[in-house]
């Protein structure tokens, strides 16, 4: 009996100290908004006056953000929220980011927004789903966030209410959301490393930040939270089934041994000599990085390119060679196929066109191990995003319609490995479980 | 004396290229074979590639009827409907994630490319409706049903329906069941236009049996010798109200300074 309260008794005190934990470690370096030392947070937000200089900072970061593109709904009001982004949890509905009192961030202070930014908690209280990057944002400064903010006030404002989120039972709740923050979130500005050079810290602040990079670029676990922090070794994209390819890999998209100005081409104009954007890259491209100076867009790329090389164990082990063997079968009707309906654009060589029409031959995105991104632009073909410097962009077709899955495994498997490529074969099984996964 | 001479020698090249046009069309299957192999060119053609892979050689339609002809259509008119597939008012997947990251300018641009593009309309096939149905649809696009306030299509697509440019579409030279598809996804809220929406209005005061009538009919004719559309709005018939509508605002300023 003793026994039993004893340990009773145990797991109480436990189960307090770890509520108490948790809890601690959510209000971890969190303004007190009503008492915010840079602004008076009682003040009616109207006095807060910004300048023009502010304003076109403000919405320059809303572009690094690229906030718009996700809180805009298709054929929306600018910033009036409304998008669905699914995740394997449920489907999170972006808010409304217009000055509206009622339903947009009218009645919020710079102290409020600053904490949803850095601390990832509502003007409410409420704890926000990290499909907002604040694990990223809380990177961004004071002054940005202010900016950010002053701008956003400066919008027309809109009404319209915030949809409820529709998250499965039990990632619906506060408490588990507060679990998952303790676990996988620390707030924290990020802090120069005093080694490096102003413009590669100005990259990494942007990569990290704003940029918010690593969101796609670094695997996420079971729970949803990106492994390693900020590595940028590629991860897939859940629901959207694309793979946002390793930005420190040699054999994937690392950039370690491009031109700077490539690199720059890619983000400004979303086609660079040998390479185009495509899939969710090319939102990005489209709201946000087209968008910033070549200052900012240089300091990225530096930054990209200085991250330390690294190749996963499964990128190094060679293409089985019962592949080999299959392979001869699949490459008269992949070659035959390719003939007929790719060769016209991409070239009898798989040349390509610069600035038109990638090359496939030496193409990292063709060869790597990751096939999904392949079968997704046969399937549904793209343009790459209309920018300044590209405005009238080439595309390519889907063959959704025109090619079954047997015909689709073949092309593929013929351009990784004509010319040179040695990619492995992509099996039927591949092409069908991504066509079953379209998520339009 | 040599003006004529030189005028007639114009009608001439242009009659034997026309002639030429239309002998290329007979031997399009060899056409388009060739265009696999044809040289990159810096042109709007090439740039639409993509489009023309399920719309046909030139915009001309595929033969299943599902995507329908682009060339000669009005550029307001295809211009609008880019700009709907891109902001949610019209649906199909393939559609919009191709369109989505292009620029109104050059939507605008590829509008104006398949409009202006002159390709021969192929002969209406043989239709299975019943006379009685055909009788129906004539009346509906002809005369519209007062009584149930249902316009004539022709009162805003034109008496020889080839369309008002630039915002009015033409109506021949369609599917039958492409035509059934449109006017359904209307009635379903599925196809959307600018506000104020009239082709809604018009087709929630459509049956099924009527819009089956209208698009067996319309899909049974042939082109008239002019197939371009009207430069002009058609004049209002006497007693017929004048409709207000969001996507064709050019012809509401027409209305509005008469």
């Amino acid at each position: 009996m003793k026994a039993i309260v004893k340990f009773l008794g145990g797991a109480g005190v436990f189960l307090v100290a770890a509520a108490a934990l948790v809890w601690a470690l959510n209000v971890r370096d969190e303004v007190n908004v009503d008492v915010d030392l840079d602004v008076d947070a009682k003040a009616p937000v109207a006095s807060v006056v910004l300048s023009q200089t502010q304003l076109a900072r403000g919405a320059y970061l809303a572009r690094a953000g690229n906030c718009m593109t996700c809180h805009t709904a298709r054929g929306g009001e600018r910033y009036a929220g409304g998008r669905a982004i699914e995740t394997p949890f449920g489907t999170v509905y972006t808010s409304n980011l217009t000055p509206d009192e009622k339903t947009g961030i009218g009645s919020w202070t710079p102290a409020h927004f600053w904490r949803a930014m850095h601390n990832g908690r509502s003007k409410s209280g409420r704890l926000l789903y990290p499909a907002f990057p604040y694990t990223n944002y809380t990177q961004v400064t004071r002054e940005d966030s202010d900016a950010l903010f002053g701008y956003l006030h400066s919008l027309p404002a809109i009404v319209q209410p915030n949809q409820a989120h529709a998250i499965q039972i039990p990632f619906q709740s506060q408490a588990a959301l507060a679990v998952w923050r303790a676990l996988y979130f620390s707030p924290g500005v990020y802090k120069p490393e005093p080694g490096r050079s102003v413009e590669w810290n100005r990259g990494a602040y942007l990569v990290k930040g704003l940029g918010h990079c690593s969101a796609c670029h670094t695997a996420r676990n079971a729970l949803g939270a990106t492994k390693e922090g900020f590595d940028l070794a590629g991860g897939l994209i859940p629901i959207q089934n694309w793979y946002a390819p390793s930005l420190v890999s040699p054999l994937e998209a690392g950039v370690g041994e491009w031109g700077r100005e490539e690199i720059v081409s890619l983000l400004k104009n979303g086609v660079s000599a040998h390479a185009s954007v495509a899939g969710p890259m090319t939102e990005v491209v489209l709201g946000s990085t087209q968008y910033l100076s070549g200052e900012d867009l240089g300091a990225m790329a530096q930054y990209l390119k200085e991250l330390p090389p690294s190749v996963s164990a499964a990128d190094k082990t060679p293409p089985l060679a019962t592949a080999v063997s299959t392979r001869n079968t699949n490459t008269t009707k992949g070659g035959k196929l390719y003939e007929q309906h790719c060769a016209q654009c991409h070239g009898n060589a798989g040349q390509g066109v610069a600035n038109a029409y990638p090359p496939l031959a030496g193409n990292r995105a063709v060869t790597m191990k990751q096939t999904t991104n392949l079968v997704q632009i046969v399937l549904n073909g793209g343009y790459a995003p209309a920018t300044e410097g590209n405005p009238r962009p080439y595309g390519m077709p889907p063959f959704v319609l025109v090619l079954d899955d047997n015909d689709i495994a073949a092309v593929l498997t013929h351009i990784r490995s004509a010319w040179g490529n040695q990619g492995s074969n992509v099996s039927v099984l591949e092409v069908n479980r991504v066509r079953a996964n379209q998520s339009r | 004396m040599t003006k004529p001479l030189l005028f007639s020698l114009t009608r001439q090249l242009i009659f034997t290229a026309l002639i030429a046009l239309s002998l290329l069309s007979l031997l399009a299957p060899t056409a388009q074979a060739a265009q696999a192999t044809a040289p990159f060119e810096d042109t709007i053609a090439q740039r639409t590639l993509a489009c023309t892979a399920c719309h046909g050689p030139q915009g001309r339609a595929a033969p299943d009827g599902y995507y329908p002809r682009l060339a000669g259509k009005p550029a307001g008119y295809l211009y609008n409907q880019l700009v709907n597939f891109r902001e949610g008012r019209r649906h199909y997947g393939l559609m919009t994630q191709l369109v989505d990251p292009l620029s109104d300018a050059y939507l605008m641009e590829i509008a104006q490319y398949f409009s202006q593009l002159e390709v021969p309309y192929p002969v209406p096939p043989p239709g299975t409706a019943s006379k009685e149905l055909l009788g129906h649809g004539e009346r509906l696009v002809m005369q519209g049903d007062a009584a149930r306030q249902i316009p004539a299509c022709v009162q805003c697509h034109g008496q020889t329906m080839t369309g008002v440019a630039p915002y009015v579409p033409g109506l021949l030279g369609l599917p039958r069941d492409y035509l059934n598809a449109q006017l359904g996804a209307w009635k379903t809220g599925q196809r959307r236009a600018h506000a104020p929406d009239c082709m809604k209005d018009v087709v929630a005061r459509l049956s099924t049996e009527d819009i089956n009538a209208a698009a067996s009919w319309l899909a049974a004719q042939r082109l008239p010798a002019n197939s371009k559309p009207a430069t002009t709005p058609p004049s209002l018939p006497s007693g017929a109200t004048a409709i207000d509508c969001g996507s064709a605002p050019l012809a509401a300023q027409l209305k509005a300074e008469r």
